[in-house]
Parts: structure tokens; sequence; C-alpha cells
């Protein structure tokens, strides 16, 4: 159902009217059909399902797991530095989508 | 791997390991919908890293598992024609039908290939032109713009000797089924990510809504899944509900749109029968009438057929989360990926093969027995 694997796209080809990729994971090399993300370019990585490239991934977006995870970063360090005893919580912080996104309401 | 090893790494793992400990002040039963997802969980033993107030319920997220034993019959009867090509992902293989299956098929002499993708059988079924190709296209919604594709081609190029036996399923009505059960008990959503890359995430915010049940729709490396289940956990403590997108590289709020056309070009929306489940309203799709041509089930109408489900077998409650693979008292005794009672212990994505296959509650190591 979800076994979709990230691989970078190094060539464009056509092959019976289907735009068709070659992609590279990580050294293994595969024919991959890219009608599904026909604006995608050489160089980007995209996820793969069944020999078909379903997304090109955000590489922008990607990078937000880290950026959060640095900020725990930051704020166990002022933690540790504060000797009062007094609690942080570390709860506060929140790497949520923009409300557009995240319709969310409390019960 | 880029998009992959780093989503791996263990300090990383060990900071949200510790951020879910500090957020979570209460009981919370969270069910992941993918068996892609519960591989993973499993695998890294990401359930185990979790404080006890947390449990893990493994969805129906196993599209192969939930295919009916009927049509697994009908696959068989089909594959075993002489004139056949039958093709199918390669964890198909194996499933239990109610007397055989399409491996035994195949050392019987029946022509059952695996292929990787769709378009492999289109290859086959022209440079065979006087042989039926027969695609067992199962798969939830993640797998259907790729079949969709492979259908809409054999059209367009005249390929004829080319059809599909249609096992298509759909999450949302599954959870809707789910969470309307008298039995329920499952508080929070790990949507499944690849799915909603084909998608989007529109369909869930009723649900969301309805049950009021905070949906974190989340990838499969297990820094993934460990932020999503922070996500999940975050909104259950705070009473919230609502839909966020953990997976945010992989899925965009509005999907696949040239997924979303083929898809409706070449299906539409059934009844379907989920094996174990029974029938959900909706729930899954078949070949539009533009399409119908290729449709297997009428190009080789099969009848007579007596359906024998496996009396040990308790896949059904495993896949709607009332049972873990290791209460089965069948698990690793009588059923093994070797000799299977039913699906789940030999798809890719079944419950009781991760399990088994990572070496869960056989005696070998003190995992928590939760």
């Amino acid at each position: 159902m979800c076994l979709g694997i990230p691989g970078k796209l190094i060539a464009t080809f056509e092959d019976r009217g289907m735009l068709m990729g070659k992609i590279d994971f990580g050294g293994v090399f595969k024919t991959v059909c890219l009608s599904l993300v026909p604006e995608v370019a050489v160089g980007q990585y995209v996820i793969v399902h069944v020999g078909f490239a379903l997304h090109i991934i955000d590489e922008l977006e990607a990078q937000q797991v880290f950026a959060f995870l640095e900020y725990m970063d930051d704020l166990d360090e002022l933690q540790s530095d504060e000797s009062n005893g007094c609690e942080l919580g570390i709860v506060e912080m929140d790497r949520e989508t923009p409300i557009a996104d995240n319709q969310e309401t409390s019960t | 791997m880029r998009f992959q090893e780093e989503y791996r790494d263990p300090a990383a793992a060990h900071k949200l390991r510790r951020a879910i400990r500090a957020a979570t002040t209460e009981n919370w039963t969270i069910m992941e919908v993918c068996g892609g997802q519960t591989h993973s969980i499993v695998r890294y033993g990401i359930d185990e890293l979790l404080p006890p107030e947390i449990e893990l319920v493994h969805g129906p997220g196993c599209p192969v598992c939930v295919t009916p034993l009927e049509l697994i019959d009908k696959a068989l009867a089909i594959a075993s024609r002489d004139e056949v090509i039958f093709c199918s992902f390669g964890d198909m293989l194996r499933v239990p039908g109610s007397r055989s299956d399409l491996f035994e098929v195949k050392a019987g002499g029946g022509d059952v290939r695996i292929v990787y993708s769709p378009l492999d059988c289109l290859k086959l079924a022209e440079h065979n032109p006087e042989r039926q190709v027969v695609f067992f296209a199962v798969g939830f919604e993640t797998t259907a713009p790729a079949n969709a594709m492979a259908v809409w081609q054999a059209k367009l190029r005249g390929i004829d000797n080319f059809s599909v036996l249609v096992s298509h399923v759909l999450v949302p009505p599954a959870l809707k089924a789910i969470l309307s059960s008298s039995t329920n008990r499952i508080q929070g959503i790990l949507g499944a990510g690849h799915v909603c890359s084909v998608m989007g995430l529109e369909e869930y915010f009723p649900l969301a809504s309805m049950f009021r049940i905070p949906i974190v729709v989340t990838g499969f490396e297990p820094i993934d899944l460990l932020e999503g289940i922070l996500r999940c956990v975050r909104m259950l403590e705070r009473g919230a509900s609502g839909v966020e997108n953990q997976y945010a590289r992989g899925v965009k709020p509005e999907g696949s749109l040239a997924a979303q056309r083929v898809i409706a070009e070449v299906f539409e929306i059934t009844d379907r029968k989920w094996r174990g489940i029974g029938l959900i309203p909706d729930s899954g799709y078949r070949l539009s009438p533009a399409y119908q041509h290729f449709d297997a089930e009428l190009r080789f109408p099969v009848s007579d057929l007596e359906v024998l489900e496996s009396d040990g077998c308790m896949s059904g409650q495993i896949l709607q989360g009332n049972l873990k693979p290791h209460e089965c008292p069948a698990f690793g005794k009588q059923c093994t990926p070797d000799h299977p009672l039913g699906a789940t212990m030999v798809s890719s994505e079944g419950a009781c093969a991760a399990y088994f296959n990572y070496g869960r509650f056989l005696g070998a190591s003190p995992s928590s027995s939760r």
C-alpha cells in the first residue's frame, strides 16, 4: 500500500508517449514512469511506488523536522542552565502547519 | 540515502522519545493506518520506545490482507487457465485461498509472474500477443494511479490481450467503519502518508470532525512515526481534534492532481467486501464503464466458487485492531509465513508477518508484552 521509496531523478526520456525517468536509489538505478509528476526536473527527489513517481519531495518541508529538533535542543540547553528548578515545558513548542491546513477544533 | 538515513537517526529518535514522555499524562490508544507503518514500528521497536500510557493499535492498511477470499479464489481459477499469464505483486503469491495459493498454481504449471510495476504487464502483453495477460490490481489509493495508468495506456495503445482483476480499497470509509464500531477504542489516528500523497488531506477533515479525533498524516521512517505520535499525543492531551500533516515533504494538502485525474478517468467508487471485516459501502474502486473491457472478472467469469475461510485465522480481528498478532493462539505455531492461515502472515504489510519476521513474542527476546 504504502511502500514508497525516495530516489533522485538523473535523466528523463520518452517511451511510447510516456515521460520516463532514470532514478538513482543510492546507487541502484531504475526506470520509473514520471507521467504523474510531469513538472519534475532532473536533480529533484521523488517518491517512487510500483514503478511510478508519485510526488516530488519538498526539500524545504523535509528540513522542518530537523529545525524542530534543533529547537528542542535549544530548549534543553536553556533548561539545563536554569538552576532554580523552573519548568520550561517542551510541550509549549509545536511545529504545526499553518491554520489553513490545520483545521483544529477544541472539544 | 538521502531522505532515508536522516529519518533513522537514533539521536533524533531519542529527543522525540523524551518529548513524547514529557507530553503524556494520560492513557491513549492510537492507530496507525498503514501496514507499511506497522512494519516500520515493529522493525525499529517504536512501540517499545513509547511510555506505557500509549498503546499503538495496528490498522487495516494492508490491501493484500483485506482482499476477499472469493477474489483470491477467482485469481487462482484465472491463473490456472492455459492461455493466461497471471501477474501480481510478489507478496500475493503466498496468500492462502480456500484450497490453494498462486505459488502452488505456479508450481503446478500455471504461468504466474511477479511484477514490480503494472506497466511490466503491458510489455508482457505486447510480447505475447497470443496469450492473455491478467494483472491482479490490488491496493489502496496509493497504487490506484499506477494501475489506472496501465489500463489507460492499454486502451490508448489497443493492447487488448490485457485485463485487470481489481481489488482496490479506500482508507476513509474503512476508518469511518472502524471508528463507528461499538467496540472502538481508538482515540487518535496516524494517517497513511502515501495514500495522502495521492489523495490529499481533504477527506480527513469531515472524519476528524465527526468523530472528534486527531488525525496526523504520518510518514514511514522512525523519525516520521515518532513525530507523528508526538503531535497526536499533544492534540489528545489538549482535547483537540482535526488534521495535521507530519509528512509535509511527501504530502501536499491537495494531493496529486495528475494522479486523481487518471483515477477518476479509469475507476469509479463501488461497495467492497473487506476480508475479515465485511462489506463497507463505497469503499473501493471498480473500472468505469468506458474501461470495463479490461475487467478480468467479466472476461473470465468464474462460477461455482466454494469459499472456505480458515477456522483458526483471526486476521479479521487483527485488521480491526481488536487483537494483536501474538494474541492469536495460532501465531508462530500452526501459522507462520511458510504455512500461513491467513493473509496477514504473508503480506509485506501484514501485522502478523511484521511480528513474526522481527521476532516478536516468539520466545527469543524480552519484548514488552503489551
